[in-house]
């Protein structure tokens, strides 16, 4: 496993993992409008870092309990006659706050707190590819083992009700699924970023896509090459290895934005 | 033993008394309409006959293994989630090409196939949403203003779909509507609904009902009689107005 020896190649290795579970989650986050419900599961997981951190546990599982809960609590209160986007607002950035301020409580970790806002994806070792991949292929798994129950759901809960479909459980799995992908990405992007890595790959394979299941294979192909040259980019110009990945990705639905514009625009004048 | 049976069904939504004291059953092969002025209930006493809002009262027993296809009242497509025609057929059992193919066919749409679901007329949508609940072989077919949107002709052809497919494959029927004179003549038997339910037997019946006519004035009978000329008593006095709708049309 010489291989593995390069912090390139675990790098690269570790946001191809992480693109290519985010990117058919990202696509059911954008159908059924959850962008802020990424962002207040992922902000949360700064609260479960720091928490691990006080007590040595492992900063997955943290990360992980916390983003649950969040989910689970997000879920719990939606329905209830709060508007949605006010509570995840509230929630989203209380949740960062409340982290912050409990990592600023533990002695000597204050140096690392970047690490885990941006993400350190130079400094995955082969124990973390192991957890990213091992986060990656459940999520995968999960979703294509639910994906046409949790496609009825996306669609009209009403729909997948009358075909024996529970849409509260869809919606869990979704959940579950969404904390796993947080908490694998953490060391890749960091908890501010995590919501782009979901969002922008499928808002960019829209365009491009005529069915739900080429939207997410295309996502995924967009996620996986603005992954592997993000690390290049930032090692040839010494940028932030996490936001340049964010931001080629960025520029690769500018492109598939304009480029559809484009195309619509030559099709109404022909 | 009938397909559903609702006994002294009571929903509350948010606080809101939606429904009380409901009691009906469905029985095979039958069609029933539900009628009712806004807010009296008739989507939820639908969606609870699904599964889809809970009883805070009474019960709804569905016989076993009870296939139900659904139609809903509207269905917003989020423009970010591409769906075909074809793709949407499939959900949630995927079926071969050769059964989709006929089910087109069967609701008029054969050729939209590879349309995407966002780009089809309300019409086209409403028939695809039909051939899509009729896929799994339904028992019971439950219809919630499925012709909201549509013109006149449109709307009735597409009853005239529903009745035929009642005579070909023999599922029962329950539908909302608010086209009255059309559903009642479709309808084997009416439910006026109120919160409860104020009279329920055949369309005759029911629009002679005085709890029905102070809901719906009696602007409606002259219509009826204009799809349905079986009336045993007479009507002399509408005659002239009868054939004044028909020339019309």
């Amino acid at each position: 496993m010489t291989l593995l020896d390069s912090f390139m190649t675990r790098a690269s290795l570790a946001g191809l993992g992480v693109a290519i579970a985010a990117a058919p989650l990202g696509c059911f986050v954008v159908w059924r409008r959850m962008a802020y419900f990424g962002d207040a599961t992922a902000h949360a997981a700064i609260l479960g870092v720091a928490l691990s951190l006080a007590f040595s546990i492992s900063v997955f599982v943290g990360a992980l309990i916390m983003a649950l809960l969040m989910a689970g609590t997000v879920s719990a209160l939606s329905g209830r006659g709060y508007a949605m986007d006010t509570l995840l607002g509230v929630l989203a950035h209380s949740a960062l706050a409340f982290g912050l301020v409990a990592v600023s409580f533990l002695q000597g970790v204050r140096l690392d707190l970047m690490a885990y806002l941006f993400g350190d994806i130079l400094a995955v070792g082969r124990s973390d590819l192991l957890v990213i991949w091992g986060g990656a292929v459940l999520v995968v798994g999960l979703l294509a083992w639910r994906w046409q129950a949790l496609l009825t759901a996306t669609l009209s809960p009403d729909l997948a009700t009358a075909s024996g479909i529970d849409p509260r459980r869809e919606q869990m799995i979704l959940t579950l699924a969404l904390a796993v992908v947080v908490a694998v990405a953490i060391k890749v992007v960091g908890v501010l970023l995590i919501a782009a890595l979901l969002i922008i790959p499928a808002a960019a394979a829209r365009p491009f896509a005529s069915t739900p299941e080429r939207m997410a294979v295309i996502a995924a192909v967009i996620g996986a090459a603005s992954a592997l040259g993000g690390v290049q980019v930032s090692y040839l110009f010494d940028t932030p290895t996490g936001p340049t990945i964010v931001c080629i990705a960025a520029t690769a639905f500018a492109l598939a934005t304009g480029l559809d514009a484009a195309r619509s625009g030559w099709r109404e004048n022909r | 033993m009938s397909l559903v049976d609702v006994q002294n069904l009571a929903v509350t939504l948010g606080g809101q008394r939606v429904l009380h004291g409901v009691t009906i059953s469905l029985q095979k092969g039958e069609i029933v309409t539900i009628v009712g002025p806004n807010g009296s209930g008739k989507s939820t006493l639908l969606r609870a006959i699904i599964g889809a809002v809970s009883p805070s009262a009474g019960s709804i027993t569905r016989a076993p293994g009870l296939s139900i296809g659904y139609v809903p009242q509207s269905l917003h497509i989020d423009p970010t989630l591409p769906l075909t025609v074809r793709r949407f057929l499939n959900l949630p059992t995927r079926i071969s090409d050769a059964a989709a193919a006929t089910a087109l066919e069967e609701a008029g749409v054969a050729p939209l196939a590879q349309r995407q679901m966002a780009d089809l007329s309300g019409g086209q949508f409403q028939r695809v949403l039909l051939a899509r609940a009729l896929l799994s072989r339904p028992d019971l077919l439950i219809l919630d203003e499925a012709t909201q949107g549509l013109d006149q002709p449109g709307s009735a052809a597409f009853y005239r779909q529903i009745a035929d497919v009642r005579e070909t494959r023999g599922c029962a029927v329950l539908m909302v509507s608010h086209e009255l004179h059309v559903v009642m003549a479709a309808s084997d038997r009416v439910i006026c609904l109120n919160g409860h339910v104020c009279c329920e037997g055949a369309p005759e019946h029911v629009a002679s009902a005085p709890e029905y006519r102070a809901l719906f004035g009696t602007g409606t009978q002259g219509a009826l009689a204009l799809y349905r000329h079986e009336h045993g008593h007479s009507h002399d006095h509408t005659h002239d107005h009868t054939h004044d709708h028909e020339a019309a049309e």
